[in-house]
C-alpha cells in the first residue's frame, strides 16, 4: 500500500543546539495557561470559568459561540488564577495554578469491542464534550475541525522537518497501543482514507510503521516535506469545496488515551532546543506548561528569544511564557537587536542564506550547524527577486502570484492559485529566504481570513 | 565605528518622526543602513530567523559582476582613441588614464544626478530609497558612447528616473528597464549623439587617413542596401581597417572587445565573466541569458537559411558578439523586475529577445540598435508572458477539481 514520494525542493535550516534524545528532569511548572489565539476559527469563545474557579483536567472552560458543542477543557487540575485579555478584551491566556497531583474528570471508558461498534455520531460526542476535539484541524483555512462536515480524507504527518524539530518517534515512544486506538476512532469520522505520512529517512519507526486502518506514505526530501499541507498537496490536493482534517500524531495518542483509560491526559514530551541552551534535551510536561522550569539556570546568557514552537512559524514568549497548544517545542535562540557596521556586505561564513550572493558563503558548508538570531537582516522592500520562493515550495504553486493576489484582495486570484491549499507553515520558508523581507505568513493568514469571511 | 554610531544616533531623533528634519527621514535611513546593517528584529509570530540575504546585497552582486566591463571599457576607450589617432606605440597606462578621464565623469554624473532624484522622491512620496539604482547608475554610463556630454547623460538619467521608474511607483514597479530608457531617451532624443562615428572618442585629434568609426554593427549594416559593395559581411568585417587598424573586426577580436562602441558592452569575453558571476551567485537568471542567446543564435541560423541579402547570410555567431547583444542579453534582459517573473516565462521571454534582437537588426536596416528594442520590447511582453504561464497554473487546478 505504501509507495515513496520523493520530493526536490525545499531547505534544511541546521540549527545548533538540537535536543540529546535524553528525558530531562526539571520541577513541573506551577501555572499552566490555555491560549485561546492558538486556534483559528474560534470566533467568540465564551467563558464557563472564572478566576478562583477550581478545575480538573478535562473539565471545560470555554466554548465557541459558533460551535457550541465543542468544548475546550483544563489541561491540568487547579486553581484558575488569572485571565489575561489583551486590546477589546481578546481573551489571550487562561492561567490555571495546577495541583501537586493531578486530578482527572472522568469520561467513559470504551473497550475494544465497544469501539468497534460506536456509531459516527457517538464518537463525535465524546470527541468533542472531552476537549480533544480541538486537535482536529479543518483545511482549507487551517481551522477548528466542524463536526458537521465529513472530510474526504484525514492525513497525519509523522514527523516533523522543522529546525530543531522533536523526534517524533521518542516523543511518542511507547504510546503504540494509544495511537492505534485513536486511528480507530478517526476512522470512523472520514469516508475516505487516512494517510499516514512518514519519514523515509528515519529509522524503522515502532509507533507509526505498524499502524493500521491507514494509507502509509514515505516521503523523502528536504524542509517542508514534514508539513501535512505539502504531503496533501502531492497525495490528493484539496480543490475547491473540499474538506480535509488534519491531526498531529499526539492528538491522535490523546484520543487514544481517552477512549481507553477515561480521561483527558495532556501530557506530552516536549524538546528544549536551541542554541542559548545550555543542556537542549527532552522534558515531560503537559499542554500549556510554563516555560520557566525548563529554562532555570539552562540558559546561556539573558539576551535571548524564546519561542514557542520552531523557528519558522513559532509565536515569541516570555522567559515564563506559555508553550502553545500545538508546540511540542520551545526554542531559544539570541536576539539580534543589533547594527552591523556594513553587515550587508560582509562576507560571511556565519550567517546562513539560501541564497549565494556575493559573500554569502554559508553553501560551501551545507552540514554546519547554524547559530542564527532575529536580525531581519535588511530592510522590506517592494518584490523583487523572482523564482526564488519557487525553489524551496515543493508545490505546483506559484506564491509571489498567491502573495500578489491577497495584497491586491483579488478573491478569484486567490482561489485560483491555490490559497485553499496552504496555512501559514507551508509558506514559512518563503518568508524566510525573501530578499525583500515580507511577512509572508501574516499576509497569508490574512488573504485567508478574507476568503473565509467574504 | 562605536563613534560613528554614537554620532548616528545622537542625530537620529532629529529625522524621526516629531522631529525638525522628519521630512528627510528616508535619506537619513538610506545613509544610515548603508553604513551600517539595522537592529531590526523578526516579529514575534512567524519566522524568528531571517536569511542574511537582502536587497543591497543582492544588488553590490550585480555591481560587481559589471566590474570587469567597467575596467574593460576604461582601458578600451583609450586603446581606440589612440589607434583612431595613429599612435600605436602608447602604452597601457596612458591609455587607462585617458579612459579614466571620460569614464570616471560619466559614472559621477549618473549616480549623483540618480540618486538626487532618488531622494528628492523619497521626500515628496515618502517612500524608502531603494538599492536599484546602485545597479541601474552603473548601467547608464556602460551604455554611453564615451564623448556624450555629461548634460545628455544628466538628463537621460532624470528622465528614465522620473518617467521609467518613479512614475510607476518606484523599484520593483517599473515596467522597463531603467537603464534602458535612459539609452533610448537619447538614441529618439538625440541621435546625432548617439549614431555614425561616436564611438571612438577622438577629443579633437585628426584621425588617421582612411580611418572610419563605423562599429561591426554598422559595418554589417551597410553590406547590405545602397552602399553594399557586393562583398560578405564576413569579408567586409575582415578588410575593415586596412593600413590603420588591420584585423580589427576579425571575429575574435570583435570577441575580445577590442572594438569602438559603448563604454561597456564591447566586449563579450567580459561579458561572460559577469554572466558567470551572476549565475554562479543565482542572482542573474541563467534560463534567461541563455535563451537569449539561444533566441539569437537560432534566428540567426534561421537567415542564414534564407540568405536572400549579405547581412542575413552573416554568420549566426557573429551576431552573437556585435552590437552589444552579449551585454544586454546578461545585464540588462536579466533584470528581474520587467523580466518575465516565471520561470517558464524567463526562456520564452530570453528566447524572443534574441529573436527580435537579430529581426530588428536584419531585416529594419532603420534601427542597427537591435538588442535595446528587442529587450524594451519585451519588457512590455513579459507581464503577457506570465500571464499565459499563470494561467496554465491556474488550469491546472481547475481541470484538477473537475476530473
Amino acid at each position: 500500500m505504501s509507495h515513496i514520494i520523493k520530493l526536490k525542493k525545499g531547505f534544511d535550516i541546521k540549527l545548533a543546539g538540537k535536543a540529546n534524545k535524553n528525558l530531562g528532569h526539571a520541577n513541573q511548572p506551577e501555572t499552566f495557561a490555555f491560549k485561546p489565539p492558538n486556534f483559528y476559527g474560534l470566533e467568540r469563545p465564551k467563558l464557563l470559568v472564572n478566576v478562583g474557579d477550581n478545575v480538573k483536567a478535562g473539565t471545560p472552560i470555554l466554548f465557541d459561540k459558533a460551535h457550541e458543542s465543542i468544548k475546550f477543557v483544563a489541561p491540568v487540575s487547579g486553581e484558575l488564577v488569572d485571565i489575561i485579555r489583551g486590546e477589546k478584551r481578546k481573551l489571550l491566556e487562561i492561567r490555571i495554578l495546577a495541583d501537586t497531583q493531578i486530578e482527572y474528570e472522568n469520561f467513559r471508558k470504551y473497550s475494544a469491542s465497544e469501539i468497534a461498534n460506536l456509531s459516527r455520531q457517538q464518537a463525535i460526542d465524546h470527541l468533542t464534550n472531552s476537549g480533544v476535539w480541538p486537535q482536529l484541524v479543518q483545511r482549507p483555512y487551517g481551522i477548528l475541525a466542524d463536526p458537521s462536515e465529513t472530510p474526504k480524507a484525514i492525513f497525519i504527518s509523522a514527523f516533523d522537518s522543522h529546525p530543531l524539530a522533536p523526534d517524533y518517534d521518542f516523543i511518542f515512544d511507547g504510546a503504540e497501543l494509544y495511537f492505534q486506538t485513536g486511528l480507530n476512532i478517526l476512522k470512523k469520522l472520514v469516508e475516505g482514507t487516512i494517510h499516514l505520512n512518514i519519514n523515509v529517512n528515519s529509522e524503522f519507526s515502532k509507533i507509526f510503521a505498524q499502524a493500521e486502518g491507514v494509507q502509509l506514505n514515505k516521503f523523502k526530501g528536504s524542509h517542508p516535506i514534514g508539513n501535512v499541507g505539502v504531503q496533501i498537496h502531492h497525495l490528493d490536493p484539496i480543490n475547491k469545496g473540499e474538506i480535509v482534517w488534519t491531526i498531529n500524531p499526539f492528538g491522535v495518542i490523546q484520543i487514544g488515551r481517552l477512549f481507553t483509560n477515561g480521561i483527558y491526559d495532556s501530557s506530552k514530551i516536549i524538546a528544549v532546543a536551541g542554541s542559548e541552551i545550555e543542556t537542549p534535551q527532552y522534558y515531560k510536561t503537559y499542554q500549556g506548561a510554563c516555560v520557566d522550569k525548563f529554562l532555570e539556570n539552562n540558559l546561556k546568557n539573558d539576551h535571548v528569544r524564546v519561542i514557542s514552537g520552531n523557528v519558522l512559524t513559532g509565536q515569541r514568549i516570555e522567559k515564563n511564557g506559555y508553550l502553545g497548544y500545538f508546540d511540542h517545542l520551545v526554542s531559544v535562540i539570541p536576539e539580534g537587536d543589533y547594527y552591523e557596521m556594513f553587515g550587508w556586505i560582509k562576507p560571511t561564513f556565519e550567517k546562513l542564506s539560501f541564497h549565494r550572493a556575493i559573500g554569502l558563503l554559508s553553501f560551501l558548508n551545507k552540514n554546519k550547524e547554524y547559530t542564527l538570531d532575529t536580525n531581519m537582516r535588511g530592510e522590506p522592500r517592494p518584490f523583487v527577486q523572482t523564482g526564488i520562493f519557487e525553489q524551496v515550495i515543493p508545490m505546483d504553486i506559484l506564491p509571489t502570484y498567491l502573495l500578489k493576489a491577497i495584497m491586491a484582495e483579488d478573491y478569484d486570484d486567490m482561489e485560483a492559485l491555490g490559497i485553499y491549499e496552504v496555512v501559514e507553515e507551508d509558506l514559512a520558508l518563503c518568508e524566510f529566504v525573501d530578499v525583500s523581507k515580507h511577512n509572508v505568513q501574516k499576509i497569508l493568514r490574512e488573504g485567508l481570513d478574507l476568503i473565509k469571511n467574504g | 565605528m562605536k563613534f560613528i554610531r554614537n554620532t548616528l544616533d545622537k542625530y537620529k531623533h532629529h529625522f524621526e518622526k516629531g522631529g525638525k528634519l522628519e521630512r528627510y527621514f528616508y535619506i537619513w535611513e538610506a545613509n544610515d543602513t548603508f553604513l551600517f546593517a539595522p537592529k531590526q528584529t523578526t516579529a514575534s509570530k512567524g519566522v524568528q530567523i531571517r536569511d542574511a540575504i537582502d536587497l543591497k546585497r543582492l544588488m553590490i552582486t550585480v555591481i560587481i559582476s559589471m566590474i570587469p566591463c567597467l575596467l574593460f571599457g576604461i582601458w578600451n576607450v583609450g586603446h581606440q582613441h589612440y589607434i583612431a589617432t595613429g599612435e600605436l606605440n602608447v602604452e597601457f597606462w596612458p591609455k587607462i588614464l585617458f579612459g579614466l578621464k571620460l569614464t570616471i565623469p560619466i559614472i559621477i554624473v549618473s549616480y549623483a544626478v540618480g540618486l538626487g532624484t532618488e531622494f528628492i522622491f523619497s521626500v515628496i512620496r515618502q517612500h524608502p530609497i531603494n538599492e536599484g539604482y546602485l545597479v541601474t547608475g552603473m548601467l547608464i554610463p556602460l551604455v554611453m558612447p564615451p564623448g556624450i556630454p555629461l548634460w545628455q547623460v544628466a538628463l537621460a538619467t532624470i528622465f528614465a528616473v522620473v518617467i521609467g521608474k518613479e512614475a510607476f511607483g518606484g523599484t520593483g514597479m517599473n515596467v522597463l528597464n531603467v537603464a534602458l530608457t535612459a539609452r533610448a531617451f537619447l538614441y529618439f532624443a538625440y541621435p546625432s549623439q548617439m549614431s555614425g562615428d561616436v564611438w571612438t572618442y577622438l577629443d579633437d585629434k585628426t584621425p588617421v587617413d582612411g580611418f572610419s568609426g563605423a562599429t561591426p554593427l554598422s559595418v554589417a549594416a551597410e553590406s547590405v542596401g545602397p552602399e553594399a559593395n557586393g562583398q560578405s559581411v564576413v569579408a567586409n568585417l575582415n578588410s575593415f581597417g586596412q593600413g590603420w587598424g588591420d584585423g580589427m573586426y576579425e571575429f575574435m577580436n570583435i570577441f575580445f572587445g577590442f572594438i569602438p562602441g559603448s563604454i561597456g558592452e564591447t566586449s563579450t569575453l567580459m561579458v561572460i565573466i559577469g554572466a558567470m558571476i551572476l549565475i554562479a551567485t543565482g542572482v542573474g537568471s541563467w534560463k534567461i541569458i541563455v535563451s537569449v542567446f539561444a533566441g539569437a543564435y537560432v534566428m540567426g541560423t534561421f537567415t542564414n537559411w534564407i540568405a536572400s541579402n549579405e547581412y542575413m547570410a552573416m554568420p549566426a555567431e557573429y551576431h552573437l558578439v556585435i552590437g552589444g547583444l552579449a551585454f544586454g542579453a546578461v545585464f540588462m534582459a536579466t533584470d528581474p523586475v520587467t523580466a518575465a517573473q516565471t520561470e517558464r516565462g524567463k526562456w520564452i521571454y530570453g528566447f524572443l529577445i534574441g529573436m527580435l534582437t537579430v529581426m530588428i537588426r536584419v531585416f529594419n536596416p532603420a534601427y542597427p540598435e537591435g538588442i535595446m528594442l528587442a529587450i524594451l520590447l519585451m519588457n512590455v511582453f513579459a507581464p503577457l508572458i506570465d500571464y499565459f504561464v499563470v494561467g496554465a497554473n491556474k488550469k491546472r487546478r481547475l481541470k484538477r477539481a473537475t476530473v
